[in-house]
């Protein structure tokens, strides 16, 4: 059987099919097919990315004046910068080097994303697993809460609060979080209720399992496919709305620099620097479809009953 | 029946309840709420004015009673005034809301005629060039946010290409005929035809975009159920064509998913136009909540907040109960 049958593709009859380089094409590209190599990859390049943030010897946000709305590739002319390397990716109406402020912007959102996204995970999931393992009075009180919580929209929510407290990246972090548990609970309470009918389950019961055990040590485990996959579904949105955040000005305050808030200063400069904000749109958008297709593939592996998320 | 509305309506009022609980309290949780009208940074407020703000928010009385009174004024429509320009804002609301509203319904009408046909189409010829476009649409529309497709249609249409306005434009489709209606003058509808029309394309598409991906994405899933079960294989085993099957039989319960979306899809268009108004400068409620945002006017703030959050739970609440009349094997429980 070739290559070509076994992943199911018409082959055109006048390509040799017995070249080395050919055969070594199709590979490559049933390994696209299985595994998510394009999003890891774009993954990595985040990660790399916030690791070398300090490499290009930039400063993310010290102004430099005479770099202003420098183009790519340029040199770099203000006394400040004159030594380091060239403005890769351009300059700021700042005279600060986009690429440094991308990569110092990739090192601020993983560090929200991290701990928003953990903590969101966690109370969800803990609420989820409560919610669905005592079951009854308290199932419906925290499920009525749950529906609250959707109902209010969430950047609305953002806007007072960032008007109620000095935006901060501490804000940000708990809006983020806020954002996110409430995905969890539905999903995790659903499987809770089938696990905990289960005789090993009772058995645990009979065996004197306590309360905390019996939740910790024997449901976790069930729901914890679940629990990934949603999570990483989840982040994406999250890295949208801490974008959308920064875009309106209710997110980490300036001059830190964070992807949405470059996309939103470079907007007053598109006609004459355009890249300022275009290469964080970029970015966003990479990471953003790259996790999207991660959650899609962890979804189709562990669970395909989640087809509808 | 009658038990079901009743219950998404008593529940749609605790919504509101709450979402004014939460907007008062954040308001109450910076500790002293006097602090909100004076900025740091600012000329401070004089004596005269801290002592009639005190009496304006009741500070004298306890919490629950400062609550309900101020619940009592938001109720009668009293929202304060803003602290830049000492307008009322509920009049500032209600010359922006038909902004927005019009970007919504343009939005949303132009998303679901792009969504679900495509999706419908993806779906029947899966594995086609229609179905590789549509999944690419959903694919890009997932992954942008707003205001990044917001930016390359300024720097594509605007910029380089100087087609399109990257702002709003003075005519309105919807203001100016209610302006009609209202005061029998209507000259401001014309200029839409003649031109005015190009302010909406960026935005509305930008809105649109996104909301279709939603659309089309569940549309093609319903719709790949919908043609796999055994009714469907009836109606081709018993000679059906198979224009009929796809219209006639698979459309009309492939379609219950995505209707019911259309209510969410409208009411994320509600805060998706904060990001939309801000970026092409729309005089609508969004860009009333981001100045005020950026501007530290609490009062318009609570104000456009609470008026998105009250639009949010009626239409939440309408397709609650749309979603029965049009699916009948929904139990009403």
């Amino acid at each position: 059987m070739t290559l070509s049958t076994k992943i199911g593709v018409d082959e055109p009859s006048w390509i040799e099919k017995n070249v080395p380089g050919y055969i070594k094409f199709k590979k490559f590209l049933s390994l696209l097919q299985r595994w998510p190599v394009i999003p890891i990859f774009f993954i990595s390049i985040l990660v790399l990315l916030a690791v070398f943030a300090d490499v290009t010897g930039y400063d993310p946000e010290l102004p430099a004046l005479r770099d202003r709305t420098l183009p790519m590739f340029s040199e770099p002319v203000d006394p400040l910068t004159k030594d380091l390397t060239r403005h890769w990716l351009g300059a700021d109406q700042f005279g600060r080097d986009t690429l440094t402020r991308i990569m110092h912007g990739a090192r601020i959102t993983l560090y929200v994303l991290l701990i928003s996204a953990v903590s969101g995970t966690i109370i969800g999931t803990a609420y989820g697993l409560i919610a669905g393992y005592f079951g009854g009075f308290v199932d419906d009180i925290l499920m009525r809460i749950l529906d609250l919580v959707y109902s209010i929209p969430f950047l609305l929510l953002a806007l007072v609060a960032a008007i109620v407290f000095d935006p901060s990246l501490t804000v940000v972090i708990v809006l983020l979080a806020f954002l996110a548990w409430p995905a969890f609970v539905r999903n995790v309470r659903a499987e809770i209720l089938t696990l905990k009918e289960r005789d090993y389950i009772m058995y645990a019961r009979v065996a004197g399992a306590s309360r905390i055990r019996m939740m910790y040590k024997h449901l976790l485990p069930g729901v914890i496919n679940t629990v990934i996959v949603i999570a990483t579904l989840r982040i994406g949105q999250l890295i949208l709305a801490e974008a959308s955040l920064s875009f309106l000005g209710a997110g980490v305050p300036p001059p830190t620099p964070v992807w949405g808030a470059l996309v939103a200063e470079g907007r007053d400069y598109l006609n004459s620097a355009w890249w300022v904000s275009i290469w964080p749109s970029l970015g966003i958008f990479l990471v953003v479809m790259s996790l999207n297709f991660l959650g899609d593939w962890f979804r189709d592996k562990f669970d395909p009953r989640l087809r509808q998320l | 029946m009658g038990k079901y509305i009743l219950r998404r309506f008593l529940f749609s009022f605790f919504t509101l309840i709450g979402a004014t609980a939460i907007v008062f309290g954040l308001s109450r949780a910076v500790g002293d709420p006097r602090d909100l009208f004076a900025q740091e940074g600012g000329y401070g407020v004089t004596e005269e004015t801290y002592e009639h703000l005190t009496k304006m928010l009741n500070l004298d009385k306890p919490l629950y009673m400062q609550y309900l009174l101020w619940l009592g004024k938001t109720v009668r429509g009293d929202l304060g005034r803003s602290l830049l320009g000492q307008k009322d804002v509920s009049d500032l609301i209600g010359e922006k809301v038909l902004n927005t509203l019009e970007l919504t319904i343009f939005s949303w009408i132009l998303s679901t005629i792009i969504g679900i046909p495509l999706g419908v189409l993806s779906a029947v010829k899966r594995g086609s060039f229609w179905d590789y476009a549509g999944r690419s649409i959903a694919l890009f529309g997932q992954a942008a946010p707003p205001f990044v497709i917001a930016i390359i249609g300024i720097l594509i249409f605007a910029v380089q290409l100087g087609w399109l306005p990257a702002g709003s434009g003075e005519s309105h489709l919807i203001k100016g005929t209610w302006r009609g209606l209202t005061s029998g003058d209507f000259s401001l509808i014309p200029s839409f035809f003649t031109g005015g029309w190009k302010h909406y394309v960026l935005p509305v598409g930008t809105l649109g975009l996104a909301a279709s991906a939603s659309y089309l994405r569940l549309t093609r899933s319903s719709m790949l159920e919908i043609l796999d079960s055994e009714y469907i294989k009836l109606a081709r085993a018993k000679g059906v064509s198979e224009r009929d099957v796809i219209w006639k039989h698979a459309l009309k319960n492939a379609l219950i998913p995505p209707l019911t979306l259309a209510a969410l899809i409208f009411v994320g268009f509600l805060t998706g136009t904060i990001i939309v108004e801000t970026v092409f400068v729309w005089p609508g409620l969004g860009l009333l909540a981001t100045t005020a945002v950026s501007e530290n006017d609490f009062p318009v703030m609570t104000g456009s907040v609470l008026l998105f959050a009250v639009f949010y739970t009626v239409i939440i609440f309408l397709s609650d109960l749309t979603y029965g009349f049009v699916d009948p094997r929904i139990r009403y429980s």
